[in-house]
């Protein structure tokens, strides 16, 4: 069962009509092929409307929909092979987090991302997305592993923070994040991050430092939450859409403002809806990516990044 | 008829003229609730000479206790913030910042400055809670990588005073970036073999805590300092549970590894010269 969005209801509403106007004639063998195509060209004016105006609060919504594609799901449908590896080497595995190496259309890469679960219990496995310090010391292995074997890196970025819980702090959860930067910063290998989802500050950083940052088209990126900003600045959750609005936290927003590189399109109507198609463009883009990347010298691909984010930032002197 | 008639003026004297003593002649801890001469107080490095609690100061008073003669070139003095969102939320944040600087006499949250501190040149960049909150937007972030390629131009070692809530929500995805663009010059140090050293006050916390503060070669805090990534009150609302006493403070972070050591306010400036000069050799 699909789950709708408030704003996908109208939609789905036609679709069934659609689905019953079909069946209707096929049962009593009566030609509605007229009024069939009348409703699909209304649906599909509908879809137009809809998805050609979202709100930043919509996006925000398809961005986190409970069957949007997730970082495995995408390692599935773009990767010949995964192998995936475990663990930080200090405390524990951190399931919030997977990562492995890949075989992407002949290419070996190291594939690493935040997880989030599909049902209860595989959302509390994963902690919903949210990773402890050792899910991003686990990352860091990996992409220093990638660093001595030349292997490109890509991250996938889908998270709604970094966890922020007693052992998170105790085992260093600022420290873990800063280090990823820093690292992920002088990294010798090309690294491509694509925010798939959620990226909620400081949790999507510790793993978005790359040569390449890229967005799906219904993704969000910034420094906090709309809720939380909400709950902050206008002391109550329920401006989380002016909070959406103000934070400017949209692919179209980010690219704007030259903090992200690029918006990679997503199907019509939201990833969900067609996964294949996504992983088809997800994996088209990374391979181009790479391809591009792996042209420079390590050394000059680093100053170039180390440049490219020294550059972020806008004030008055 | 009275006894006595005055043949002088009455007393005139307004009521906020009526006072025993000087305003800031005593300075009284917030902590042990014991009174002691503001001259003392400042000479102890705004430390209580009672129990030794670390007032809350800002980036002029840490200029004054660090370099000689209190002496220092103040870099990028001017910059202030700018509105790339054009963010409004209860406020506009262009008349936040305004009544921000009118109320503190600040830019913004960070100050950079060149100086020598016993005899060995630096520069330091510090922050100001004052400033909502110390938190970090483009300015800060900017004050600081720029403090850093001052280092890097003229080798000079650099020292971060961090008092952050952390980054600044008014600039949303910019401001997120700032950690970014401060670790990356972190990099440069790195490459260029520039020392960094990292000091935490309280608070240290979000977006600071989780870049450049700590990424020093030398993380080291004051005592009893709030250090932490997520916020007290989140933690708590999480775990539904009270916390440790203790949890997310300096010893405590100390004590969990993430710390070099944690040095008193007067001692401050000698420990880091000392420790500058053995890596000079």
């Amino acid at each position: 069962m699909r789950t709708l969005l408030e704003f996908e209801k109208p939609i789905a509403e036609l679709e069934a009509k659609l689905e019953d106007m079909k069946k209707l004639a096929q049962d009593n063998n009566v030609d509605v092929s007229s009024a069939v195509r009348n409703l699909s060209k209304s649906i599909e004016q509908l879809r137009n409307e809809t998805f050609d105006n979202l709100t930043r609060w919509q996006r925000v919504q398809l961005s986190r929909h409970p069957d949007r594609p997730y970082t495995l799901d995408y390692i599935e449908l773009m990767c010949d092979e995964f192998h995936e590896l475990h663990g930080d080497r200090g405390v524990r595995d951190d399931p919030a987090i997977i990562g492995g190496l890949a075989n992407i259309g002949g290419l070996s890469v190291m594939v690493i991302g935040q997880q989030k679960g599909r049902k209860t219990k595989q959302r509390q496995h994963r902690n919903f997305g949210m990773a402890n310090p050792e899910g991003y010391r686990k990352a860091l292995r990996l992409m220093k592993m990638a660093e001595k074997f030349d292997i490109p890196v890509v991250t996938l970025i889908d998270t709604p923070g970094a966890f922020p819980g007693l052992e998170a702090e105790e085992r260093g959860q600022g420290e873990a994040i800063a280090r990823n930067i820093k690292e992920m910063m002088v990294l010798k290998v090309p690294v491509i991050c694509v925010v798939i989802g959620e990226g909620a500050s400081g949790g999507a950083l510790g793993l978005g430092i790359g040569d390449r940052v890229l967005m799906l088209e219904n993704s969000w990126y910034s420094v906090i939450s709309p809720e939380n900003c909400s709950t902050i600045l206008w002391r109550s959750w329920d401006f989380k859409e002016q909070a959406a609005e103000a934070l400017k936290l949209t692919a179209i927003d980010m690219k704007s403002f030259g903090l992200v590189d690029g918006i990679i399109p997503e199907p019509k109507g939201g990833a969900h809806l067609n996964f294949e198609e996504m992983a088809a463009t997800l994996k088209k883009t990374i391979l181009q990516e790479i391809k591009i990347l792996s042209k420079m010298k390590a050394d000059q691909r680093v100053d170039a990044r180390i440049d490219k984010f020294c550059q972020m930032g806008v004030v008055n002197s | 008829m009275s006894w006595f008639q005055r043949t002088g003026k009455g007393i005139q004297t307004p009521t906020e003229l009526k006072r025993e003593a000087p305003d800031g002649l005593w300075h009284l801890c917030p902590e042990c609730k014991q009174v002691m001469h503001t001259r003392e107080h400042k000479q102890n490095a705004y430390t209580c000479i009672h129990c030794n609690y670390h007032d809350k100061i800002g980036s002029e008073a840490y200029f004054q206790v660090l370099f000689d003669d209190g002496a220092y070139k103040e870099l990028d003095a001017d910059m202030f913030s700018a509105d790339p969102l054009e963010f409004v939320d209860t406020k506009a944040y262009p008349s936040r910042i305004k009544q921000t600087q009118e109320k503190t006499g600040l830019k913004d949250a960070c100050r950079t400055a060149e100086g020598k501190i016993n005899g060995i040149n630096i520069t330091i960049s510090c922050m100001d809670f004052s400033f909502i909150g110390g938190s970090m937007g483009s300015v800060v972030g900017e004050k600081i990588a720029r403090g850093m390629d001052n280092s890097l131009k003229k080798k000079i070692p650099f020292l971060m005073i961090s008092k952050s809530g952390g980054a600044r929500m008014m600039e949303a995805g910019y401001s997120l970036m700032q950690m970014a663009k401060t670790s990356a010059k972190i990099a440069r140090l790195d490459q260029a073999k520039i020392p960094y050293i990292s000091l935490l006050t309280d608070p240290t916390t979000g977006g600071v805590t989780a870049s450049f503060a700590m990424l020093g070669d030398f993380n080291i805090a004051e005592p009893g300092s709030l250090i932490g990534f997520a916020g007290p009150r989140v933690i708590k609302e999480t775990i539904g549970k009270e916390l440790p006493k203790g949890f997310q403070t300096a010893e405590f972070i100390l004590e969990h590894g993430f710390l070099d050591f944690i040095v008193d306010r007067k001692d401050l400036k000698d420990k880091l010269s000392s420790l500058l000069k053995i890596l000079k050799k």
